[in-house]
């Protein structure tokens, strides 16, 4: 992993901590011996091609897929050995869509709110104050299937924290979107985090959105953890008129457009269809 | 901590938390009640499948009723319908598989994957609105038969017990399915495999000839089948005068064993689809 920056406090446990942490499949090794550190209350950016790895690891912290080797805690539990505690801690926004068309915004917070055992006398409470958080009161009573893409993300949103999670993973938030709803969900994200004090890990393959909304960045290639550190510090790093996506590019030997699977673009492009 | 302006949003203590099983519970109705509320917003599904039982009973029964000695001596749509309200409980609940693999190719399978719900009760709640759906097609069958002349019992006890086998029925077919689409993943590949199961768990029973009529072998493999002590069950309770061949408690106790049994299967397997 890269050095430790300038901000580091060394007894400060990470919220999410990984060791070595290594994902195969056959051949094939998604995630090489990834060790990183997220501390408690920043907004953490993984940046990497389509094929990098981003998806992989937020599986493996989220306990939807087990470690080949090494080892992860997250909010202080272990994935492998505690997922259920993992689970009750995290909220997760993927990137395809989990916000169900057919059920009306409150009925699908109703559903997290029963998954995550809000007692049912705070159920309502919650509801209304994640809707407002997101913006998105006058629209309780409609079905999904009539959002905006911008409105489904919010409503994600909402529904992975509406138990409070101390880590919120997002996975690609924006894709899809168009500029203003981009903006309105990163001004969401930085409010819950002011808000709630919520620590937040998002991949992304936008430079942009990694620049503006993530306090530190790790930058992955080919499963592997290159670099890690605000987006100043890896600039600065490159050179005095650096953007990210030239520290990209001197990470990776590659443009971050070029990549990608068969694979990747069929998601890509299915996820964005249906938020739009 | 003091300065949160959103007093309502906070972590959930322990203390707050329901006991285990209350909470357990609570994760099985969060995913029936959602199917539920979609039923509610959309029932148009229910219509639809009721055209399938209609169909055999108006068309099939009609015509196999003119042969004689199939039935035991009694009328053969007596016999039918039973086997007939089996049928429209299997034919929707081994839907529920592709209907999961909708759900993960969209991303919705991954939100309850990702929740602290035991893998058990997400199973459960799947085939809890099996359940549902399946008592609505009852409701159908029921009326269909009533119009046809079919001496259906309405004794409380009776209704009670061909909910409870329907209900039973249509979790085990349903968590049978999602077993299924653990193992095949894909839509295609489900679409193959699930018409080539459904239709022998339907001829290889009692649905709508008894297995006396059938040679050693296929007997063996009908005695076998789930849907066999369904159809039985349904067969003395559904119909005034309806007898069972092996007994309710015996029908009742195979249902219930090997619905838990494929409940544990599914717990186990259902991660498959989402890592």
């Amino acid at each position: 992993m890269a050095a430790p920056d300038s901000g580091d406090r060394p007894n400060e446990a990470g919220i999410i901590e990984t060791q070595a942490l290594t994902r195969s499949f056959g051949d094939l090794t998604a995630l090489d011996a990834v060790s990183l550190q997220v501390r408690p209350g920043e907004i953490f950016g993984l940046i990497g091609p389509n094929g990098a790895g981003k998806s992989t690891l937020i599986k493996m912290l989220t306990t939807l897929l087990p470690p080949t080797s090494g080892t992860a805690r997250v909010a202080g539990f272990d994935v492998v050995r505690q997922p259920a505690k993992v689970r009750a801690h995290i909220g997760y926004v993927p990137q395809l869509l989990s916000a169900d068309g057919a059920l009306t915004a409150y009925e699908n917070l109703l559903v997290s709110a029963r998954l995550y055992l809000v007692p049912p006398a705070q159920r309502a409470v919650r509801i209304e104050a994640a809707l407002k958080l997101m913006d998105l009161e006058d629209a309780a009573q409609r079905l999904v299937s009539g959002f905006s893409g911008g409105m489904i993300r919010r409503l994600e949103i909402a529904q992975s924290m509406i138990h409070e999670p101390a880590v919120l993973f997002m996975d690609e938030p924006t894709v899809g979107l168009d500029p203003v709803a981009r903006r309105a969900v990163w001004d969401h994200v930085r409010q819950l985090r002011a808000n709630l004090g919520t620590t937040i890990l998002i991949t992304t393959h936008l430079m942009d959105e990694a620049d503006e909304l993530c306090d530190r960045i790790g930058v992955l290639h080919a499963g592997r953890l290159e670099e890690v550190g605000a987006p100043q510090e890896l600039k600065a790093r490159i050179g005095p008129e650096a953007t990210l996506d030239d520290v990209f590019a001197h990470v990776t030997g590659t443009e971050i457009t070029t990549a990608g699977s068969y694979r990747d673009v069929r998601q890509t492009r299915a996820s964005a269809r249906a938020h739009s | 901590m003091s300065d949160r302006p959103a007093p309502a949003l906070a972590p959930i203590r322990e203390a707050a938390l329901p006991s285990p099983a209350m909470g357990y519970l609570t994760q099985v109705y969060a995913v029936a009640a959602a199917e539920i509320q979609k039923l509610g917003h959309d029932p148009s599904e229910l219509l639809t499948r009721a055209l399938q039982p209609a169909i055999w009973l108006l068309l099939f029964g009609q015509v196999m009723a003119q042969v004689r000695g199939i039935a035991d001596g009694g009328r053969y749509l007596d016999f039918l319908a039973p086997g007939i309200l089996a049928q429209s409980v299997l034919f929707a609940a081994i839907f529920y598989g592709i209907a999961v693999i909708w759900e993960r190719d969209l991303g919705v399978l991954h939100r309850y994957m990702v929740s602290p719900a035991p893998r058990s009760a997400l199973v459960l709640g799947k085939a809890a609105s099996s359940a549902v759906r399946g008592l609505s097609q009852a409701v159908i069958v029921y009326g269909l038969a009533v119009l046809m002349g079919i001496e259906v019992s309405f004794s409380p006890v009776h209704i009670a017990g061909v909910a409870l086998f329907i209900a039973i029925g249509s979790a085990l077919f349903s968590t049978f399915s999602l077993i299924i689409a653990c193992i095949v993943k894909t839509r295609e590949r489900f679409m193959g495999i699930g018409q080539v199961l459904t239709m022998p768990i339907f001829f290889a029973s009692n649905a709508i000839y008894p297995i006396e009529l059938m040679p050693a072998w296929l007997r063996a493999v009908s005695s076998a089948n789930p849907l066999t002590y369904e159809v039985d069950g349904l067969r003395a309770l559904m119909l005034a005068g309806g007898t069972s061949k092996y007994g309710l408690g015996v029908d009742l106790a195979i249902l219930t064993a090997v619905t838990a049994l494929l409940v544990a299967i599914a717990a186990r397997m259902y991660p498959r689809l989402t890592s």
